[in-house]
C-alpha cells in the first residue's frame, strides 16, 4: 500500500509569514486551492515591506551579497526545478554602480551614490512561473529595495515554493512578499497604493495602460519588465541617484 | 533721509533695454525656418505689465509641423551624422551664447523679472556650460556607457519652465542633441523671448534644419507635444500637478518620459553651524530667483539651541535684500514671474498667517507698476500647516525647529517631495550620516543651490524621475541594445 502524501496548503508570504488571505479565498490552480488574496492582503503587504525597507537598505551591500546568495543555497537545495535561479546573481551590485564623483567647476566635493528607490510591487510575468518571478523580483532587492509581488495566477505553486526557500533564508521578513490570486484584483490595489514608489508591470498585459495611468498618482516609476532579460541593468530601474555637494575649503 | 529711502535709492537704471533687441512679433521655429503662427498672445514684463511683443500659440497643426520637421532631420542625416560633427555643433552653440551673454542676460531679466545679476552670473554661465559639457560627451557615448551599444531615440519632446528659461532650454536640449535625437521644445507661456532668440544662435551655428524647433504657447501647445504619436520621448521641467497628468496622458502610449518636478526642500542648521554662512546659505536657498526655484530651501529647521540668534540674523540679513527693478545690477531680488503666480504666493502666505504662524516681512518700498512680493519669514510654524507642505515657489521662507538629528531627519523626509536638501553643521560624520538618510536626489552640505553640468540633478518620490546633468543626463536620451 502506497502512502498517502501530507498535502500541503499553498498561502501567501507577508512579513516573514504564510498567512491565509485574510477574506478566507482560495482559487483552484495546477490542480491545488491557492490563497486568493484580497486588497486588504496588498495593503498589508505593503505595510510589511516599507517597515522592512529601511533595515535592508542600510545593510552594507557586501552583506545583502551574501544574503542572497544564501537565499540561492536554500533554493538549490529545495528542488531541481530551482537549480537555474543559483547563478550567482548577488554578485552584480558592484557592477551596476552608477555613482559617480563628479568634476564640478568651483571648490566643491560633489559625489552621486544609487539609493533603493523604497517599496517596489511587481506582477510577475505568467510564464515561466518561478524564472519570471525570480528575474523580476531578484533586480529591486539586490538594489536595497523591499518587494511586494504578484505570482503568475495560473501556475502560482512554484512562487509559493520559493517563498519557502526565502523563508528559510536570512532574507530579512517583508523584504519579500509574495502575493497569489487574481492580478486583475491585485494589479491596480498596487498601482494606486500611496506608498508603493515602483511598480513592474511585467504580467500585467493588457492592463498595462490603466495601471500606468493609476500609478502617476505619486509619480510611480513604472518599469516594464521582461522575464527573460538578466542584465544587471534591470537593477538600475529600482535605484535613486542622490547627488552631495560639500565646498572645500580651510 | 531715512535707511528704507537710502536703500531704496540705487543707481539709475538705463531707461532703455534696447540692447535686447526686441521684435514687435515672433512665428515659431519649425524646420529651421519662422513659421507664422496662427494665433498670438502678448508677453510681457512682469517688472512693468509693458508688453513685450506678440508670440505664437501654436495650435495642434503647428505642434505637428514641428514634429514631423524633426523627424525629418532625425531620419535624414543628424542620427547618422559622425558623432564629433554633433559635438562641433554643441561646441558652437555654446560659444556663441558666451558670446552673446549681455543680450540674451537682459533679455531674460526683462522678460522673466529676475535680477539681471543672477542671469548675468549663473542662468548665462551655466547654459553655456552645459552645451560645452555636453558636446565633450556626443562623441564619447560608447565609452559612457561601456558595453551597451548606446543609439538615440529619436524625437524628444521637452517642455520647460518659466523660472530659468534659458537654463532650462540648455538642460534639456544639450543632452538630447549630444545623443544623436531632434528636439521640438516649449518655452514656458509667460517667458518664451530667450528660446525665441536662441533660434537665432541655432542660426549663426549653422544647426540643420529641424533638429531643434521651438514652439511657444501654453498648456495646450504643451498637451498637443504630450499626445503627439511621433513624439519618442517627453522631458518635462515644471509643477508635481501637471507632471502627474502628463505621465497619465501617456499612460500605454510606450513612450520615454522623465519629470523633474516640484519640492520642498529642508535646509536643517544644527547648532554647530558657521550661522553667519549658513545665513547667507538661507538667503540664497530660499530668496535667489524670488523663490522660483524648484529646489528652494522653504523649510528651515533650526536646532532648537541657537533658534533665536539665528532668526534674528535672518531678520537683519532680510533687511539688507533691496527688492525693484530686475535690470539694476543691485537688485537682490526682482519681479514675480507673473499674476497668477503673484495671486498663488499671496493665497499661501495669507492661509499661514491664517493658521496661526507669525510674519516677517521687512520694511520695502516696492514699485507700483508689476508683480512683487516682498520676502517673508514665517516663524511659529507647524508641520501641518500649508506653508509648510505645499510648494509655494515664491519668496517665502517656513521656519521650524529640532531637538535632534533624528528629529531633524523625520520632519524632513515628512514630505511627498524629494528634490533637495541641505545640512548645516561643522561635523563631518553629522553631515554624511544625513546625506544618507535624507530622501531628495540633491543634498547641498554647508551650501546651497549650486548647479555644474557634471552634477546629476532630479528627484525622489512625487519629485519626479530621470536625472539631468552628468552622464546619468545622458541615458534618458539614450537606447541601448543589450
Amino acid at each position: 500500500m502506497t502512502r498517502l502524501p501530507v498535502k500541503k496548503t499553498y498561502k501567501l508570504f507577508v512579513g516573514g509569514e504564510f498567512p491565509r488571505s485574510e477574506s478566507g479565498r482560495t482559487y483552484e490552480a495546477e490542480g491545488q486551492n491557492v490563497a486568493r488574496a484580497s486588497r486588504k492582503d496588498v495593503r498589508d503587504a505593503v505595510k510589511a515591506a516599507r517597515a522592512a525597507q529601511p533595515k535592508w537598505a542600510g545593510a552594507t551591500a557586501y552583506n545583502r551579497g551574501q544574503v542572497l546568495y544564501r537565499l540561492a543555497e536554500m533554493v538549490e537545495a529545495r528542488a531541481g526545478e530551482f537549480a537555474e535561479l543559483s547563478t550567482g546573481r548577488e554578485e552584480v551590485e558592484r557592477a551596476i554602480d552608477r555613482g559617480s564623483s563628479n568634476p564640478v567647476a568651483g571648490p566643491y566635493f560633489n559625489f552621486t551614490v544609487p539609493e533603493p528607490t523604497g517599496v517596489v510591487a511587481v506582477l510577475a510575468p505568467e510564464e515561466p512561473p518561478l524564472l519570471g518571478l525570480v528575474s523580476r523580483l531578484i533586480p529591486p532587492v539586490v538594489g536595497g529595495n523591499s518587494v511586494v509581488a504578484v505570482a503568475s495566477e495560473t501556475r502560482p505553486l512554484a512562487a509559493i515554493e520559493l517563498a519557502e526557500a526565502v523563508a528559510t533564508s536570512d532574507v530579512p521578513g517583508g523584504v519579500i512578499n509574495i502575493l497569489t490570486g487574481y492580478r486583475r484584483e491585485l494589479g491596480p490595489v498596487l498601482a494606486s497604493h500611496m506608498d508603493v514608489n515602483a511598480l513592474d508591470l511585467a504580467g500585467a498585459d493588457g492592463d498595462s495602460p490603466e495601471l500606468e495611468r493609476l500609478a502617476a498618482e505619486n509619480v510611480k516609476r513604472v518599469v516594464h519588465g521582461r522575464a527573460d532579460v538578466q542584465s544587471p541593468w534591470e537593477i538600475a530601474s529600482f535605484l535613486e541617484l542622490k547627488t552631495v555637494w560639500h565646498p572645500i575649503g580651510q | 533721509m531715512t535707511e528704507l529711502d537710502k536703500k531704496q535709492i540705487g543707481v539709475p537704471v538705463p531707461a532703455d533695454w534696447a540692447y535686447a533687441r526686441l521684435q514687435e512679433r515672433y512665428g515659431h521655429f519649425v524646420g529651421g525656418d519662422w513659421l507664422e503662427p496662427a494665433e498670438t498672445y502678448t508677453t510681457i514684463s512682469p517688472a512693468t505689465e509693458e508688453p513685450l511683443a506678440e508670440v505664437g500659440q501654436a495650435t495642434p497643426e503647428e505642434v505637428d509641423r514641428a514634429v514631423a520637421a524633426a523627424r525629418a532631420a532625425f531620419e535624414n542625416g543628424w542620427s547618422g551624422l559622425a558623432a564629433s560633427e554633433r559635438a562641433k555643433y554643441l561646441f558652437r552653440i555654446a560659444r556663441i551664447l558666451q558670446e552673446r551673454a549681455r543680450e540674451f542676460a537682459v533679455l531674460e531679466s526683462l522678460n522673466g523679472g529676475k535680477p539681471i545679476k543672477e542671469s548675468r552670473d549663473v542662468d548665462l554661465p551655466l547654459a553655456a556650460a552645459h552645451f560645452f559639457y555636453y558636446a565633450g560627451w556626443a562623441d564619447k557615448l560608447e565609452y559612457a556607457f561601456p558595453n551597451r551599444r548606446p543609439h538615440p531615440i529619436g524625437v524628444a519632446g521637452q517642455i520647460i519652465p518659466w523660472n530659468f528659461p534659458l537654463l532650462m532650454l540648455a538642460w534639456k536640449i544639450a543632452p538630447a542633441l549630444a545623443a544623436g535625437n531632434t528636439v521640438v521644445l516649449k518655452p514656458a507661456e509667460t517667458t518664451p523671448l530667450t528660446a525665441l532668440l536662441f533660434a537665432d544662435v541655432l542660426r549663426q551655428a549653422e544647426l540643420p534644419a529641424g533638429v531643434v524647433n521651438l514652439l511657444t504657447g501654453d498648456g495646450r501647445t504643451g498637451a498637443a507635444l504630450v499626445e503627439h504619436p511621433g513624439v519618442d520621448k517627453i522631458a518635462f521641467t515644471g509643477s508635481t500637478e501637471v507632471g502627474k497628468a502628463i505621465q497619465r496622458q501617456l499612460a500605454g502610449s510606450g513612450k520615454r518620459l522623465t519629470l523633474e518636478l516640484g519640492g520642498k526642500a529642508a535646509n536643517i542648521v544644527f547648532d554647530d553651524a558657521a550661522l553667519d554662512q549658513a545665513v547667507e546659505g538661507i538667503v540664497n536657498g530660499i530668496y535667489f530667483n524670488q523663490g522660483h526655484v524648484c529646489c528652494a530651501g522653504s523649510r528651515l529647521f533650526v536646532q532648537e539651541s541657537i533658534y533665536e540668534p539665528l532668526v534674528e540674523k535672518l531678520r537683519r540679513r532680510l533687511e539688507t535684500l533691496r527688492v525693484g527693478d530686475p535690470l539694476d545690477k543691485n537688485t537682490d531680488v526682482g519681479a514675480i514671474n507673473s499674476a497668477q503666480q503673484l495671486a498663488k504666493i499671496r493665497e499661501l502666505v495669507a492661509s499661514g498667517e491664517e493658521e496661526g504662524a507669525q510674519i516677517y516681512q521687512p520694511p520695502c518700498r516696492l514699485p507700483e507698476k508689476g508683480y512683487w512680493f516682498v520676502p517673508t519669514v514665517f516663524t511659529e510654524v507647524a508641520q501641518s500647516y500649508r506653508i509648510a507642505q505645499e510648494e509655494i515657489f515664491g519668496p517665502v521662507l517656513s521656519v521650524l525647529t529640532f531637538r535632534t538629528p533624528e528629529e531633524a531627519l523625520e520632519k524632513a523626509n515628512n514630505t511627498p517631495y524629494g528634490l533637495s536638501a541641505g545640512v548645516w553643521t561643522e561635523k563631518g560624520s553629522r553631515i554624511l550620516w544625513m546625506a544618507q538618510r535624507l530622501r531628495a536626489g540633491v543634498v547641498w552640505a554647508n551650501t546651497f543651490n549650486r548647479f555644474d553640468p557634471t552634477s546629476p540633478f532630479g528627484g525622489y518620490k512625487e519629485s519626479g524621475f530621470g536625472r539631468e546633468g552628468g552622464l546619468h543626463g545622458l541615458e534618458p536620451y539614450l537606447r541601448f541594445d543589450e
